[in-house]
């Protein structure tokens, strides 16, 4: 925090002094397409999308989320990244692009303090910083857009589960690696879920397949073995729950044993088109760069500034409003089953 | 005569070339080097970057290009030497990612970060050590040995700290990592830089134990022979890249204000890829200092210019890819078109 401060310390009177210098040039030559630029962003519609990593299915959804808003709102978008997802190089990356004044930074953080300094150069310089997907240290950015918060994710896949077994009986959970911090809030939010509204649901066992293909194919079996009652699975991890529909489509258990959780339509397509799942849920990542590149733009156009209460209007999606820490909520996670499965791709 | 001659001339590569060397004028064996090809390429490409690349002729680009590479350009000094051994260290980037580690992890503990910084600088130093170990008592060779160590260390420190990183480091320490000199646009992590640089340029060009590192690339059991301490000169070298790597280690540790067990992963290749850009041969003997830090700066430069260009870091890793290989290639291709001139000039001799 106090990093923050001081570095702001410093920076306001230069701040000031370019500021004051840029009005002084305007007044005197009538022209304002000077070097001033950099002293705001304002009215620079222009966003640069900076996922953890190029090449990756779900940054690249993302990306198309964000060329469509900027299509629609008359803006540039731009996509920069690394090849591979280290904090190090998303900080040369966002020293470019405050080197090139572009109007807002989308930045999905590779690490939450590692980029920050060189955020905090950014938005000095007048370069508005929204997070996606993962966000930094609060105080490095304007905004973040978050996918969806824990009770949303633990809620629906209970609400799912309990829909494909009748919301009684015994059922196991696959999950990541067993300090796996995201899945572990979501699974203590499961079981208060479970304890509190499906009495009738029995969970059996947490098991951990380490986001690992094969380890979790294997935990899926042994669970199969071990509880003979089990009348379904959820797996809140993309990995899990392919390998286990992967077990189950081949086994004596398929369309016995439901399977539900976090995954993605493309990796889940076959196992959806021949009856092994039913459905399943991940937020809509488009949806997700959708609304990171119109909440940019409510920053460039001073519509919001990020403090808690403000509201601006994202196109399609609708109205949102700015969240407590500057977040701002895509919403409920996006159900996927046979009938829209074949609209994504991601 | 030339039935003297010709034996000696074809038994060594080497002596035909310092032949050759000598037989230039001065002006030209100084100039007209691989080092001053690599320094005259760099100022090509920053003056046509600067012409031709909107933002690139800001001062601040300078700044963030020496921010960036300064964890290279300090692995880099002693990896010239190792490698001018004819021996290499793969295992340097595991070893900065070990002392960042530690440094973070000890400091969080609740030890004064001096003296997290200090032991973390010994883990480097013991590291450097165990490789040197390995391959001058043992006798193994350093690929296989660092390729080990690069995956030891890199264990340790993603083992020590998990998924988890270690962020709260004092704002002084953090600062002084990206601070620049006079408030100006030199980084001031330049200054420990160009001191240990030049260190380094004495220590290999101007002593006596800088003779013996060529000697070693050229041919080590020659060396050995003519009193050239060839255990305790790779012990040294090895131990100094240990400490080295941890120093920038903890430098990486700063500038990011995030002590994790995945830093520069990967870094070692970017380390050697400059190195070699440098004019330094590969299978030792050959190389000098100058033409690394060019190298580094070339490989820096470019990346920069592609990245404000607006290119991909496919194409950023394209290029240097192409760029090395054409850097290692050269002096093989020249040696071919050297070799199919010969006949013609010795044909000649002769005959005069």
């Amino acid at each position: 925090m106090s990093l923050t401060f001081t570095r702001r310390g410093r920076v306001v009177p230069l701040a000031a002094a370019a500021l004051s210098l840029s009005l002084a040039v305007s007044a005197c030559g009538g022209d304002d397409s000077g070097d001033g630029g950099d002293g705001g962003g304002d009215g620079n519609l222009s966003v640069t999308f900076l996922p953890k990593n190029l090449g990756n299915p779900y940054f690249d959804a993302s990306s198309t989320g964000g060329e469509t808003a900027m299509d629609e709102l008359g803006g540039e978008f731009k996509e920069v990244g690394p090849a591979e997802a280290t904090p190090d190089s998303q900080v040369s990356f966002i020293n470019t692009l405050t080197q090139q004044g572009v109007g807002a930074i989308a930045v999905s953080a590779n690490d939450p303090e590692a980029i920050c300094d060189a955020l905090d150069e950014a938005r000095d310089a007048g370069t508005y910083v929204v997070t996606f997907d993962s966000d930094t240290n609060p105080e490095c950015r304007d905004v973040f857009v978050s996918q969806a918060d824990a009770e949303g994710i633990a809620t629906k896949q209970v609400e799912l589960i309990a829909e494909q077994i009748g919301d009684e009986g015994q059922i196991a959970i696959l999950s990541a690696s067993a300090n796996a911090t995201n899945q572990n809030a979501w699974i203590e939010l499961m079981e208060e879920d479970l304890a509190a509204n499906h009495p009738n649901i029995e969970l059996v066992e947490v098991a951990y397949g380490d986001d690992d293909d094969q380890t979790s194919f294997d935990k899926t079996a042994a669970l199969l073995q071990t509880y003979p009652q089990l009348k379904g699975i959820v797996s809140p991890t993309t990995v899990g729950i392919a390998a286990a529909a992967r077990y189950l489509s081949t086994s004596q258990y398929k369309g016995k044993v439901a399977l539900t959780g976090l995954g993605t339509p493309d990796q889940m397509r076959e196992y959806i088109k021949d009856g092994t799942v039913e459905s399943f849920a991940l937020w809509n990542p488009e949806e997700l760069g959708y609304l990171t590149a119109y909440t940019s733009a409510a920053l460039i156009n001073g519509d919001i500034t990020g403090e808690e209460g403000d509201t601006f209007e994202a196109g399609d999606l609708g109205d949102y409003e700015v969240g407590a820490d500057g977040v701002v909520l895509l919403g409920d996670p996006t159900v996927f089953n046979a009938d829209n499965i074949d609209d994504f791709n991601f | 005569m030339t039935s003297l001659l010709h034996p000696s001339e074809k038994s060594s590569a080497a002596t035909e070339r310092s032949y050759a060397d000598h037989a230039r004028p001065l002006w030209q064996r100084i100039l007209i080097t691989r080092e001053s090809a690599v320094v005259v390429a760099l100022v090509a490409v920053i003056l046509y970057a600067s012409a031709t690349v909107p933002f690139f002729d800001r001062p601040i680009t300078m700044t963030y290009l020496l921010l960036d590479v300064t964890p290279i350009l300090l692995i880099a000094l002693p990896m010239t030497l190792i490698i001018i051994t004819g021996e290499i260290d793969l295992s340097v980037a595991s070893t900065l990612a070990l002392a960042s580690v530690l440094f973070g992890v000890l400091y969080d503990a609740g030890m004064p970060i001096t003296v997290a910084a200090l032991l973390a600088l010994l883990a480097g130093l013991v590291a450097g050590c165990l490789n040197g170990f390995l391959v001058t008592v043992v006798g193994l060779p350093s690929l296989a040995v660092t390729i080990g160590t690069l995956a030891l260390f890199r264990g340790i420190a993603v083992g020590l700290l998990g998924t988890t990183a270690i962020t709260d480091f004092p704002d002084a320490w953090t600062d002084w990592a990206s601070d620049r000199i006079g408030g100006g646009d030199v980084p001031q992590v330049m200054i420990p830089f160009v001191v240990l640089a030049i260190a380094f340029i004495v220590l290999l060009h101007f002593t006596p134990f800088g003779r013996g590192i060529y000697a070693i690339g050229q041919n080590e059991t020659a060396a050995r022979f003519s009193g050239v301490k060839v255990v305790r000169t790779k012990m040294i070298l090895f131990a100094l890249a240990g400490l080295v790597s941890a120093a920038a280690g903890i430098y990486y540790t700063l500038r990011y204000g995030s002590s994790r067990g995945d830093n520069a992963n990967g870094l070692e290749l970017q380390v050697i890829a400059a190195v070699l850009l440098g004019g330094v041969s590969i299978f030792g003997g050959r190389g000098a200092l100058p033409g690394v830090i060019a190298g580094v700066l070339l490989i820096g430069v470019i990346a920069s210019a592609l990245r404000l260009a607006d290119y991909t870091a496919d194409v950023i890793n394209i290029v240097t890819g192409l760029l090395l290989v054409a850097s290692v290639a050269s002096p093989a291709l020249l040696a071919w078109i050297g070799r199919r001139r010969r006949p013609r000039s010795a044909a000649t001799t002769p005959g005069d």
